[in-house]
């Protein structure tokens, strides 16, 4: 029998990735179909009406939204290079850092959006988020959040890896430096080289493109905000 | 009676009630340690440094934080008595949706009517958790298959989720004069709500509700 998997997602959004990683590290087929955000699909809106966003997976005809409830759905139905330890304690500790770090990506992008006073408070607070995860979350013992493979807080944290350092590039900021969070650069380093991640990343120049026209339209947004 | 089980919990809060229902339909033994706010005990800062949050689940020393990671993780070692999550990957999806959809949305909501800034923005909340709960009246139709729960016939993830908030829902009721489960809107909803709070594994557990309205007088806006 065909498994008939759909992704719909936008290449750019930490949320999407996470779940492209997650099926491609299980070596799954799907299709991909990228959503304009100004322009969605009545697809996109039938699947997921209660959200209306990215990442959608669609298995047999059956939507999922939310890209952590997708992953262990993944997870759960595609048992191959298991995401989430088999000891229930172990588990339950991955998922508390899957929940932290998730819960954090939002602000932590907020950032790239605003300029002045509160992109300098929006700076502190990821200072703060990266200090937590880079002293609590046990990367001083384990290759990666939980384990020494990668696993579903590895991938919720993924987008710091290459999305936050094109941001950080077009702002002109470094947040993950080898003397700041050493723990953090070498799990970063660690997560890139898995073949899966390797080479389902978008090239870097691609990122910092999409990422400079995106940082024009929120000045220009922040400028009218100030100024009408 | 020392128990390898302890919760550090407060008997008005939903999250902590979660657990306490999960704990009750594994029939698990376990040491309940009221916090007294606004203190927060040292076990509590030790168990839960990040969050400093209740619930906190010590099992063999061990602490587990997060309402439903504990809840899925009491339904994982004590996996012998009622299933809690559904045994469907997809049916799982769902209810972790949909309590997430609570989390994020609906219980938010839900608290930010006590402090709104006047009778419209208390009436447009309002009006968002009517809404919210027509959604999960739908949900509750296919989920349940024609049972008396979210889960079937027995009480699911999805039931403890939606279930721990009851209390403060009547609150809401109570002290607004509205009824945002009632029989026009959320007929099935409005039975489940006595379905559930009369189960064995919640009725002692869920706080009453006029004790709850003086609680409410109490708290800041």
């Amino acid at each position: 029998m065909m498994e008939d998997v759909k992704v719909f997602g936008l290449w750019a959004s930490p949320f999407t990735q996470r779940v492209v990683w997650a099926l491609k590290l299980k070596g799954v087929n799907y299709e991909y179909i990228g959503e304009d955000l100004f322009n969605k699909s009545n697809l996109l809106l039938q699947y997921n009406p209660v959200y209306k966003k990215v990442p959608v997976l669609v298995h047999d005809g059956k939507p999922i939204a939310e890209s952590m409830v997708i992953l262990q759905y993944i997870d759960e139905t595609w048992p191959q290079t298991p995401l989430l330890p088999q000891d229930a304690y172990q588990r339950a500790n991955v998922l508390f850092w899957s929940k932290f770090i998730d819960e954090k990506t939002v602000d932590m992008m907020k950032f790239f959006r605003y300029d002045g006073e509160e992109q300098e408070k929006a700076m502190k607070e990821n200072w703060e988020s990266l200090r937590v995860m880079e002293k609590e979350s046990g990367l001083s013992e384990k290759k990666f959040i939980g384990g020494n493979r990668i696993g579903l807080a590895d991938l919720a944290l993924g987008w710091v890896a290459h999305t936050l350092e094109a941001m950080g590039d077009v702002i002109g900021v470094k947040f993950i430096t080898p003397d700041a969070f050493p723990h953090l650069h070498s799990w970063m380093g660690n997560f890139l080289e898995i073949p899966a991640i390797k080479n389902n990343l978008p090239p870097h120049e691609h990122a910092v493109e999409y990422f400079t026209e995106k940082r024009k339209m929120f000045l220009a947004m922040n400028y009218h905000h100030h100024h009408h | 009676m020392k128990s390898d089980v302890k919760l550090l919990g407060a008997w008005p809060s939903p999250y902590v009630l979660r657990v306490r229902i999960a704990l009750n339909m594994k029939s698990v033994d376990y040491e309940f340690h009221e916090e007294r706010f606004p203190d927060k005990s040292p076990l509590l800062l030790k168990s839960n440094p990040i969050h400093k949050k209740i619930p906190v689940l010590i099992h063999k020393d061990k602490p587990l934080s997060e309402s439903l990671i504990i809840v899925q993780y009491v339904d994982d070692v004590w996996s012998s008595a009622s299933p809690i999550l559904p045994s469907d990957p997809y049916d799982r999806a769902m209810a972790r949706f949909w309590a997430d959809y609570i989390d994020q949305t609906l219980y938010p909501t839900m608290k930010s009517i006590r402090g709104a800034a006047d009778q419209e923005g208390k009436n447009r909340l309002i009006e968002e958790v009517r809404e919210g709960l027509a959604l999960l009246e739908d949900v509750f139709k296919s989920s349940s298959k024609g049972k008396g729960f979210y889960g079937g016939d027995q009480i699911g993830l999805l039931d403890i989720a939606l279930g721990c908030f009851l209390g403060w829902l009547r609150v809401v009721e109570t002290v607004n004069g509205v009824k945002l489960l009632n029989q026009t809107n959320t007929p099935e909803l409005l039975k489940w709500a006595d379905r559930f709070c009369a189960h064995a594994a919640v009725k002692d557990v869920m706080p009453e509700t006029g004790r709850l309205v003086e609680f409410s007088k109490t708290l800041p806006k």
